[in-house]
């Protein structure tokens, strides 16, 4: 199944947030979308998984999910929105149980992707006992559960300090190579764009328009012997993007 | 070399530390002080009673078997009248919680209710209700109905919108989201509510009892008071005083054993 973003544009009132936007996405491949803070990345993923209703243009799948994907459009969120009241288990079989699965079945695949995220230790403990790392991968499981066809990733790694994020982008990158998603990863750190991206959307500041879009070929599982390389794309992309990021701070936050 | 100096703490004091001892010492010597200038007529038996005194007066009824005779009613009534008031309450409040028309319809009807002196109505539900049990269980189902239904409404409308988009996000039912996600977010608001409700149904208690019973702690403190007798006036305020601390200590272990998730 792949997506296709046509001409949207979003406002909230009278800001225009988002201007003209065009984007394919493709199946198995990662598509990364990076921009200066408050351009409307974050924005742009809540129109793609219909959490929200663009102004203009329209927004398409082409192709139907696959038969077993139980949520196609899945996301993970930048502070894990985990159920604290639930433990790890729970919090996972909570998105399984209004499909049509029986108990065997859904502590079945509880369990795989609980294993599959090295997690199967900690499936009865509640979130306040886990670290944000920790959080983030229950989160990554939770979506796995459900089979989705795109995943939607809102600043996944934002909310975690530097060496977690290292940990859990090596474990990203072996869970696509172990079994192929298709992503839309949305971040304003470029190293991990460079990371995880197939293809690297850059947005300029309000009222967002693509500004260019690179592709970078390196295997995802070679990029940490590439590092020469993947520091000249990420040169390449904040020169790109630093004049709009300095516009963006200097901005007045109105709300 | 310059001359070594160690850098001053500054940091003291603005922390909360718990202090165990304190609150029996600080009883002790209340109720020491009081039995001292009691006997020494330094505080006029007009003014206070003696603590042992009142010690003595709650001995007597007890033993007299009138104690339980008073509390049983009272206890029901709290109980009953509460439980008809704060599940109301709740589910009212969650209505009010979710559906944008139930709100628009409610909250102007619990907003004019709620500043209303409940006392004031007792009268009426006197003839509502009859002057027995009936108007006491409405008059408490009134005074803890209104705080529950505006802790309630709070507390869904603090209930994390994250967790409710994540919700969204994958697809489950509008029920469940209400059930595993606004109701369990819900409930630290609605169990802090519960405790401020109980405070009320509790004045409310005596003052029914005041206007109109045989038998209940307000009636005892009444038929004390008016009578001067201070010993037995203090005996009934406090078991009253006693009432409320352990609701308080209930609703504390219910909220630690309930809300343990809690960071």
């Amino acid at each position: 199944m792949n997506l296709h973003i046509d001409n949207v544009s979003h406002s909230y009132g009278q800001t225009e947030v988002l201007n003209n936007i065009n984007i394919e996405i493709e199946k198995n491949e990662i598509v990364c979308i990076v921009g200066p803070s408050g351009c409307g990345k974050s924005t742009l993923l809540r129109l793609i998984g219909g959490l929200e209703k663009p102004s203009r243009g329209k927004i398409f799948q082409i192709g139907d999910a696959p038969s077993n994907s139980l949520n196609p459009l899945t996301y993970i969120f930048q502070d894990f929105a985990l159920l604290p009241w639930m433990s790890v288990y729970d919090n996972i079989s909570l998105v399984l149980e209004d499909h049509d699965l029986t108990k065997k079945e859904i502590k079945e695949i509880v369990d795989d992707v609980l294993k599959r995220t090295k997690l199967s230790d900690f499936k009865d403990v509640l979130p306040k006992n886990l670290s944000g790392g920790m959080k983030q991968r229950v989160a990554i499981a939770r979506a796995l559960s459900v089979r989705p066809a795109v995943m939607l990733m809102d600043e996944p790694l934002s909310a975690l300090d530097s060496q977690t994020r290292e940990f859990l982008m090596d474990d990203l990158v072996s869970l696509w190579e172990k079994e192929k998603f298709t992503a839309c990863y949305v971040t304003h750190n470029l190293s991990e764009a460079v990371r995880l991206g197939h293809k690297v959307i850059v947005l300029g500041s309000r009222p967002s328009r693509i500004q260019e879009v690179i592709s970078i070929d390196i295997p995802l599982s070679k990029r940490k012997e590439h590092a020469a390389q993947l520091q000249e794309k990420q040169n390449y992309l904040w020169n790109l993007m630093k004049e709009e990021a300095m516009q963006a701070d200097e901005e007045v936050i109105n709300g | 070399m310059a001359e070594k100096k160690e850098i001053p703490f500054r940091g003291a004091g603005f922390t909360y530390s718990p202090v165990a001892y304190i609150a029996p010492i600080v009883f002790v010597v209340l109720i020491a002080a009081l039995e001292w200038g009691t006997r020494t007529e330094f505080i006029s038996n007009l003014t206070l009673p003696r603590p042992s005194g009142v010690y003595e007066a709650f001995v007597e009824l007890y033993e007299t078997g009138l104690l339980f005779k008073h509390l049983g009613p009272s206890l029901a009534r709290l109980f009953i009248g509460s439980l008809i008031g704060i599940s109301l309450g709740v589910a009212v409040g969650v209505m009010i919680g979710l559906f944008n028309y139930v709100r628009a319809g409610l909250l102007p009807v619990v907003a004019a209710l709620f500043p209303v002196p409940k006392i004031a109505l007792l009268p009426l539900f006197v003839i509502w209700f009859g002057i027995d049990e009936g108007s006491k269980y409405a008059l408490i189902a009134l005074g803890t109905f209104t705080p529950t239904v505006i802790a309630t409404y709070a507390a869904v409308d603090n209930v994390d919108r994250n967790l409710i988009r994540m919700g969204q996000s994958f697809g489950l039912s509008w029920f469940s989201i209400v059930r595993k996600i606004v109701l369990p977010g819900a409930l630290p608001g609605i169990i802090s509510g519960l405790r401020i409700s109980f405070a009320i149904g509790l004045i409310l208690l005596v003052a029914a009892e005041m206007l109109g019973a045989e038998y209940g702690i307000g009636a005892y403190v009444l038929e004390a008071g008016s009578l001067y007798d201070l010993e037995r006036l203090f005996a009934g305020v406090t078991i009253l005083s006693f009432i409320g601390v352990m609701i308080n200590w209930l609703s504390g272990i219910i909220e630690r054993r309930v809300l343990s998730w809690r960071t």
